[in-house]
């Protein structure tokens, strides 16, 4: 199902948290939502699944316009902090929640079981939810959010507090689901982003400011390309000097280990033919020479901090 | 209605599955059973084989157990942040309210069914009017209905247990003392409709047998009132 969301707004105390907001999730699609704390992220999701209502806009979903319909059966959410009922054993508490999506008594205790089984809760299924390291019981709340077999899957911080083996756990399951559903995934982790989601959307004081994959974002975001080079023949400061008279390098400096010096420059390729050339015609030798990626952190430090 | 019965037996489940059901059900009966058949104007000091003193005290016991029960149902979903979930699922806030409310008072029908004994104790002992016990324990069901639906409202407009069993035992005192004693010293029809606000007004006729229309309506319209506005409180979210 596709998700369309068109002019949403909310307001919270006429501080407005979301701003005129519009994006679209086709299905099979992972989209992966990432901005400041603060920036809206949450409400957005919540304006979603249909916990609160927007001040303004529309969001249609798998051609169904919310607030006139009730479409929250095609929705899977896992909330913000994974709320969770301590008190409940596992099964008891995917049982409870898939009789309240719907699904009828016959087929209940298959989709428990297949729950339990896809999201490897099997061994924990009979403690109770409280007794649950965080890992497992981030697998109980994507567990509940997907009893259903939702068309969506809305997922606040699905990852969050988890050590890096988990979070590549559940960073497969979600790929693996995602293949066949639209899903929306909020994330402080960037390089999970990368590896997880098909499209990024960063949104700032409840405005979105980048929205494409994560190369479309980067060759926006390359005014200027940085070449690592590790050049031998004279003193750092000759060369430096040298490298900065060159045409097309706006600026050089040292790399974050000191080993290295970090050329600045409009064109990386035009650049590096340069340098090469440079160091021939010297004589100097030229041990290293590597483009940098602009890395995703910069992407979004840049579009969230002005 | 389906989900409705889906919360309430999960609420249920977690009454017993906690020490809750077991210690307000202990309190219940110690509390009643002592003031009936032991202690001060008890069945024996009155001599009549009737319910009317364990009437009185369920009563009491009511007005501190209901909140007990109560002052979770919505402060914890609150605080937990459980509510979101519920509420994203196929499940309307008032069924959610419905549910809640069925919980509790089901658990108050328990509590009331095991006094049963102390009917058939009288039964044998005396001659017992039938027709008035059972108007006791309608008046007494009815009388908690609407209680459990004050105790959801102050459960509803705080995320803080304390707070919702303190709010709803206000409430409880109000209705139970404040209006009958204020009313019964105005005059006019300022007088009379506090005292047709007041609780105990259209208990005791029930407690004694009489049953008209207007006392069952005043609690109906109580708890239909309670529940209708905590269903406001709920679809009022950030």
């Amino acid at each position: 199902m596709d998700i369309l969301i068109e002019g949403l707004s909310k307001a919270y105390d006429n501080q407005k948290a979301v701003d005129n907001i519009s994006f679209e999730v086709r299905t099979g699609e992972i989209v992966g939502f990432l901005g400041p704390n603060g920036a809206g992220k949450t409400t957005t999701m919540k304006m979603i699944t249909q916990f609160i209502s927007p001040d303004a806009g529309r969001i249609t979903i798998g051609g169904k316009v919310i607030a006139k319909e009730n479409i929250r059966g095609s929705i899977g959410y896992l909330p913000e902090n994974n709320p969770l009922y301590e008190d409940m054993p596992v099964m008891d508490y995917l049982a409870f929640c898939g009789q309240l999506q719907g699904i009828r008594k016959n087929q209940l205790d298959q989709r428990v079981r297949e729950m339990i089984v896809m999201c490897g809760l099997n061994e924990e299924k009979h403690k109770k939810i409280g007794e649950l390291s965080k890992g497992y019981r981030q697998r109980v709340g994507l567990a509940q959010a997907m009893i259903h077999d939702p068309a969506i899957l809305i997922l606040d911080e699905p990852t969050t507090g988890l050590d890096p083996n988990q979070r590549v756990e559940i960073r497969e399951l979600i790929k693996r689901l995602g293949m066949h559903k639209s899903v929306i995934l909020s994330t402080h982790i960037l390089p999970e982003v990368e590896a997880t989601c098909d499209r990024i959307l960063i949104i700032n004081k409840g405005q979105i400011v980048a929205n494409g994959t994560a190369e479309t974002l980067r060759s926006q975001a390359t005014g200027k390309s940085i070449l690592l080079v590790d050049i031998e023949g004279a003193p750092r400061p000759v060369i430096e000097k040298e490298l900065r008279s060159m045409p097309g390098i706006t600026g050089v400096g040292l790399s974050p280990d000191h080993r290295l010096l970090e050329i600045e420059c409009t064109d990386s390729q035009q650049t590096a033919r340069s340098v090469y050339k440079m160091c021939v015609s010297k004589d100097w030798m030229l041990l290293q020479m590597s483009p940098v990626e602009t890395r995703l952190e910069d992407i979004f430090r840049n579009v969230t901090l002005n | 209605m389906r989900e409705s019965w889906i919360i309430a037996r999960k609420e249920l489940n977690s009454f017993f599955d906690s020490l809750v059901a077991y210690i307000l059900l202990i309190a219940f009966l110690g509390f009643s059973g002592f003031f009936t058949w032991l202690w001060g104007s008890d069945v024996f000091y009155h001599k009549q084989a009737s319910l009317n003193t364990f009437f009185n005290v369920a009563l009491w016991s009511l007005f501190f157990f209901i909140p007990a029960i109560t002052m979770r149902q919505f402060a914890e979903e609150k605080k937990s942040g459980t509510i979101e979930l519920l509420l994203t699922k196929r499940l309307t806030d008032r069924q959610l309210v419905i549910g809640k409310y069925l919980a509790c008072i089901l658990l108050v029908a328990i509590a009331l069914a095991f006094t049963l004994p102390y009917y058939v104790s009288i039964a044998r002992l005396g001659n017992i009017d039938h027709g008035s016990t059972i108007t006791g324990y309608l008046g007494l069901l009815l009388m908690s209905s609407a209680y459990v639906s004050i105790g959801l409202l102050a459960s509803s407009l705080t995320n803080n247990q304390i707070v919702a069993f303190l709010m709803a035992l206000l409430a409880g005192v109000v209705f139970q003392f404040i209006l009958g004693s204020v009313g019964s010293g105005q005059t006019g029809w300022i007088g009379s409709l506090l005292m047709d606000l007041s609780i105990p007004h259209h208990y005791d006729s029930m407690s004694r047998g009489v049953i008209d229309t207007k006392d069952v309506l005043y609690f109906l319209a109580l708890t239909f009132l309670g529940l209708m506005l905590t269903e406001v409180v709920i679809s009022k979210r950030k």
